[in-house]
């Protein structure tokens, strides 16, 4: 079982840390819809884990209060042992939380290098003056920034399209900028909201490869949401399910799969 | 040269070198307009403003002396020092940030997510508290604004182009000095944007909120940023404008002519603002020159607007605006 707190080895040989972030009773509405009832769970550190459900079940709800789009009226957030107060989404941004989105959030009318340089924006350290008259640390910054984010470019993929403008890209590959963008800011935690929606088998496949190759090249500890079933079986150590807010099961792939009221949420059950 | 062609290129270089103040006054609008979406009708405002501050520091005159005067029954009117130009400039712009974050604390951050037309009535109301703020600081009479710019006919271009010509051309040396500085201040605004981690920020805001907050970007931070440098932008316009015509009243009022500018060069583009503003500044004294005396002059009132209905009927999202697709 993956409970409690020592660390252990994957079969695949991968080592999964101690808990990095955790939910404790988290209830989210909008005005009288309660999108999230009374969830916890927890992520830990250098696992790939997954949020499924059917539409509407809350999973990118669920995302949008780890990155602090959203806040939740009841429950506790705990990031790397310390419960997190009221922060807005640039703070939880700094703190080492880097996200996706599932409609594409790039900056379209910026070249792919650029947008996967405003990744870097928290890790440039100084402050205004000097990188307006671009003043001794400064320089040496973009430098150091911009050799990381090249092999960032590199891992994924996409120096080809370096100097594009996003705009232009089609789908697939403005998803993978997107990931290199998130990449770019060495986050502690990874959010992904639905990485493969919208995509075809092969890229798709591409798709998975880049998830596994970066939390096995980097450690970068991953949670995703996904409604291909298929797809997150094969990618995640530990799945949470959620139907209509409520979370229905909780563990490895193959303990979820035999869960009774996951199979029933995913294929309809009667109701008598 | 026949003498009607030489006076053409004389009316175009000056048309030219007064585009470049719509064109610094457009400016202000595009980077407000572009990182928050909101259309700041107070820009004009806001140079006279900060011409008016500028004065007051630099004649060391006693802010709010008349308030102050009226509640104590004193005579305060100067401190009785004079601050050098430079200095002036550099504590002008000291409160135009103070005043870019106060807009911001107190008016836009209660204002997020409202539509654009609450923004703008903000902006108008907020033009008309300016307005007054600056009558009540400074005092509503004219003042000369002497930064020690040069003024006057440029000798050297007169003498030169009587030689080759035979017909001394007549450039105002201010307007020379103007055109200069708001090439640099250009020049400057597209590196700092292109280079540098905040300039990255502001573009990345233009673009996209949701995912510039995904990256760590404060967007109060950016705010308080693009409206002090809209603030810095009117600084220099009340600068270029108040040493030609003085700083009075009418001195918000250019903020008009940088409407035509915007329709030209689009509301989101930066080398539009200034494309815009040097096509309206040569085609409204061409036109006058051309045109004028067949209809009995004065077409500079109506030239630059006419232009820019035109531009609304053919291609309203001007020269280099972002084209308007809807997705059906």
């Amino acid at each position: 079982m993956l409970d409690g707190g020592e660390s252990f080895t994957t079969p695949d040989g991968r080592t999964i840390g101690g808990v990095l972030m955790e939910m404790k009773h988290i209830t989210l509405r909008f005005g009288g819809v309660t999108a999230i009832s009374d969830i916890s769970f927890d992520i830990r550190e250098g696992e790939i884990r997954a949020i499924i459900g059917p539409n509407g079940a809350g999973k990118s709800s669920m995302l949008n209060v780890i990155s602090g789009f959203y806040k939740p009226q009841e429950g506790e957030v705990f990031f790397r042992g310390e419960k997190r107060g009221p922060v807005k989404p640039y703070q939880v941004a700094r703190e080492g939380i880097a996200r996706t989105f599932q409609n594409i959030a790039l900056f379209e009318g910026m070249t792919v290098l650029d947008n996967v340089m405003t990744g870097r924006i928290t890790h440039m350290r100084t402050g205004l003056w000097r990188q307006a008259l671009w003043w001794g640390p400064a320089q040496a910054e973009e430098v150091e920034n911009r050799a990381q984010v090249e092999r960032i470019i590199d891992f994924l993929e996409i120096q080809a399209i370096r100097k594009t403008p996003v705009g232009r890209l089609p789908y697939g590959l403005k998803k993978r900028v997107e990931l290199a963008r998130a990449l770019a800011a060495e986050p502690k935690l990874l959010l992904l909201d639905e990485p493969m929606a919208g995509m075809n088998v092969e890229e798709k496949e591409d798709m998975s490869r880049f998830i596994l190759d970066v939390n096995d090249e980097f450690g970068t500890t991953i949670a995703l949401i996904e409604h291909d079933m298929g797809v997150v079986m094969d990618l995640s150590d530990r799945v949470v399910v959620m139907d209509y807010g409520k979370k229905i099961g909780d563990g490895t792939p193959d303990e979820v799969r035999a869960n009774q009221d996951v199979i029933d949420a995913y294929l309809g059950v009667a109701h008598d | 040269m026949p003498d009607q062609l030489l006076f053409a290129i004389e009316v175009t270089l000056n048309g030219l070198m007064a585009g470049v103040l719509y064109a610094l006054v457009a400016l202000g609008f595009v980077l407000i307009f572009k990182a928050s979406g909101i259309f700041n009708y107070s820009q004009g405002v806001m140079a006279l403003f900060a011409a008016l501050t500028l004065v007051g520091i630099m004649e060391g005159q006693v802010p709010f002396a008349h308030l102050i005067n009226a509640v104590f029954g004193t005579e305060l009117h100067h401190f009785g020092w004079h601050v050098p130009a430079l200095a002036a400039i550099v504590l002008t712009m000291v409160v135009m940030i103070a005043l870019a974050w106060a807009v911001n604390r107190f008016i836009f951050r209660h204002l997020v997510g409202q539509a654009p037309i609450i923004l703008f009535m903000a902006t108008i109301g907020l033009a008309y508290f300016l307005e007054g703020l600056g009558d009540l600081m400074w005092g509503s009479d004219i003042k000369t604004l002497d930064v020690g710019l040069p003024q006057g006919i440029n000798l050297w271009i007169d003498e030169t182009t009587y030689e080759a010509f035979g017909y001394g051309f007549f450039i105002d040396n201010l307007d020379i000095v103007a055109t200069i500085i708001a090439a640099l201040l250009v020049a400057g605004l597209v590196l700092f944007s292109q280079y540098t981690k905040q300039g990255r920020a502001l573009r990345a805001v233009a673009d996209d909120h949701q995912a510039a907050l995904s990256v760590g970007i404060s967007l109060n931070f950016i705010w308080v940023l693009v409206w002090s440098l809209a603030g810095f932008v009117a600084l220099v316009a009340g600068i270029m404008w108040g040493a030609k015509s003085g700083v009075q009243f009418s001195l918000s009022l250019i903020a008009l002519k940088a409407l035509p500018v915007l329709m030209l060069g689009g509301f989101t583009s930066i080398p539009g603002a200034i494309v815009g503003g040097l096509i309206i500044g040569v085609g409204e004294k061409l036109f006058e020159f051309l045109v004028g005396p067949l209809v009995g002059g004065a077409t500079e009132n109506w030239f630059a607007y006419v232009l820019a209905l035109i531009f609304l009927v053919f291609r309203p999202q001007g020269l280099f605006g972002e084209k308007i697709i809807e997705r059906v």
